[in-house]
């Protein structure tokens, strides 16, 4: 391996590394968005209601993201209605593709990450709530939510690293992140093991730092709900 | 001395502070409940006793539609809800405005406290009154502190409750209870899951409430000490009430063979 190749991608990498960053954080934001109503909805008592987030999720985890990907990419545009559109100018970047294909996906996943961690808010604690007068939505707001967000943690921030992996396949639709720059950098120096162990390692640092920060949120949430040091379990 | 210290005590005509009638509860092909009613007057404190099954914690999540009765009404402080059939044959009730005003003049004490574990002791304490009452965060912080103080655990009221004992969680759900300034508090067989050495400073925190004059429903295996704080008894058996009176007459001469025969059983 040639060290000075391997130090000499980087400049570029990085590049594509902050359009990694872009990708993934946009697309979890609006992702976790929509995973919130999708999880009140899938909780609900009524079959009727639950069918349709029910449906969005099993076709959303049932596909591979990569045919996601190519379904908006290239599928939107077979339609004239969307090409008519005001929307088209956005419709057309690979940018936007690529984050609203990453942000349906991460959502459908959110949204179940989710609902398992509203059902699993002891009911005791739910039951304090109405006990003292609040309603439904009361509840939601100040004892179940806040509850679920510190119960689900580990699994979501578990989810937000496969995305950061998952959006290397932003590259097949033409954008140069991280991923795809390697790949364009690769094209022309000739040097693929040097330039995808710098990119590799790129991926690597950027899950550490996101992944110690997780911790960190982790134990200031979580502080209440572990003993105290010192006491026994 | 003033007008009220010479007042004859209110006549028994005054309406109860809490009224419930005839409830009944079936889980299944189970009847729970077959027509209980009672009333609690000012200051009343009613303990409720019976074997496992014989509905009596049933009865008390009735009173503030944990459980929704098949049939039956509440009515405390002009507040008056009622179950019709809904929609199904299903027990409906008609406004849900009306019983969230209603359970904030229920307080509720469960058997296995049931704080909320991201708050703090002294959150706890205050959140129904600030979020639910709309009531002005420094006041209810004032009256929050001098509950925990007088519930004994001031000192906890920056920790979780997690980092408490079990008597100490027991204590600040009765103080979360208290804030909300109720009519009445439900207490749910509160000691059933202490040790031993924590029952007793869960009782005294109780023990004070009824000096003070407080009107309670207390669900409870202890029966030395319903027989001290209790004005009232309520013996239910397979979801009838079997016997009620004062503890005077219940304890020391139960009419009913099948009281004399719990009391055998739990009194030693």
């Amino acid at each position: 391996m040639n060290m000075e190749t391997f130090f000499s991608v980087f400049p570029g990498l990085m590049e594509g590394a902050w359009l990694t960053v872009q990708l993934v954080g946009i697309a979890v934001l609006i992702g976790f968005a929509i995973a919130l109503p999708v999880a009140l909805l899938r909780v609900s008592e009524n079959p009727l209601v639950r069918a349709g987030p029910y449906a969005y999720i099993f076709f959303f985890r049932g596909t591979p993201l990569l045919v996601q990907i190519f379904l908006v990419y290239y599928g939107l545009s077979q339609f004239e209605a969307v090409r008519d559109s005001f929307l088209w100018p956005v419709l057309r970047e690979a940018y936007w593709c690529a984050i609203i294909a990453f942000s349906l996906n991460t959502a459908a996943y959110s949204a179940e990450i989710l609902r398992g961690a509203i059902q699993a808010v002891p009911w005791g604690e739910v039951e304090a709530a109405r006990a003292v007068g609040m309603s439904r939505a009361l509840t939601y707001r100040r004892i179940i939510l806040p509850r679920a967000f510190r119960i689900c943690l580990p699994a979501y921030g578990n989810e937000v690293i496969l995305m950061v992996k998952s959006s290397a396949l932003a590259s097949t639709i033409t954008l140069l992140d991280l991923t795809g720059m390697a790949r364009k950098i690769i094209a022309v120096n000739y040097q693929p093991v040097e330039t995808f162990a710098a990119a590799g390692v790129i991926y690597l640092v950027m899950i550490f730092l996101f992944a110690t920060f997780l911790r960190w949120l982790e134990k200031r949430l979580h502080a209440n709900l572990s003993p105290p040091p010192g006491m026994p379990n | 001395m003033s007008q009220a210290d010479n007042a004859p005590p209110a006549p028994q005509t005054a309406a109860p502070t809490l009224e419930v009638v005839d409830i009944h509860k079936r889980f299944g092909g189970l009847e729970v409940l077959k027509g209980i009613s009672l009333e609690a007057r000012d200051g009343d404190v009613i303990s409720i006793i019976g074997s496992s099954g014989s509905g009596k914690s049933t009865f008390l999540r009735c009173i503030n539609f944990l459980e929704t009765p098949d049939t039956g009404l509440v009515r405390i402080g002009g507040e008056e809800v009622r179950v019709r059939p809904g929609r199904g044959g299903k027990p409906g009730i008609a406004s849900h405005k009306q019983l969230e005003r209603l359970r904030t003049r229920v307080g509720m004490v469960f058997q296995s406290f049931n704080l909320w574990p991201h708050l703090t002791i002294l959150e706890n304490v205050m959140e129904a009154p600030v979020h639910v009452l709309g009531q002005n965060k420094a006041e209810v912080r004032d009256r929050a502190m001098a509950l925990l103080d007088k519930v004994g655990i001031a000192a906890k009221r920056d920790h979780y409750p997690n980092h408490l004992s079990g008597g100490q969680q027991q204590r600040a759900a009765i103080a979360r209870a208290l804030c909300m300034e109720p009519q009445v508090i439900l207490f749910d067989e509160p000691t059933s899951a202490l040790d031993p050495e924590l029952v007793v400073e869960v009782l005294g925190v109780i023990r004070k409430l009824a000096d003070e004059g407080r009107t309670m429903l207390i669900v409870t295996h202890e029966m030395a000490f319903a027989r001290d704080v209790s004005s009232q008894i309520m013996f239910l058996h397979e979801g009838r009430v079997e016997e009620q009176g004062p503890p005077s007459k219940l304890f020391k001469d139960p009419s009913s063979e099948r009281l004399r025969q719990f009391l055998a059983n739990h009194l030693h």
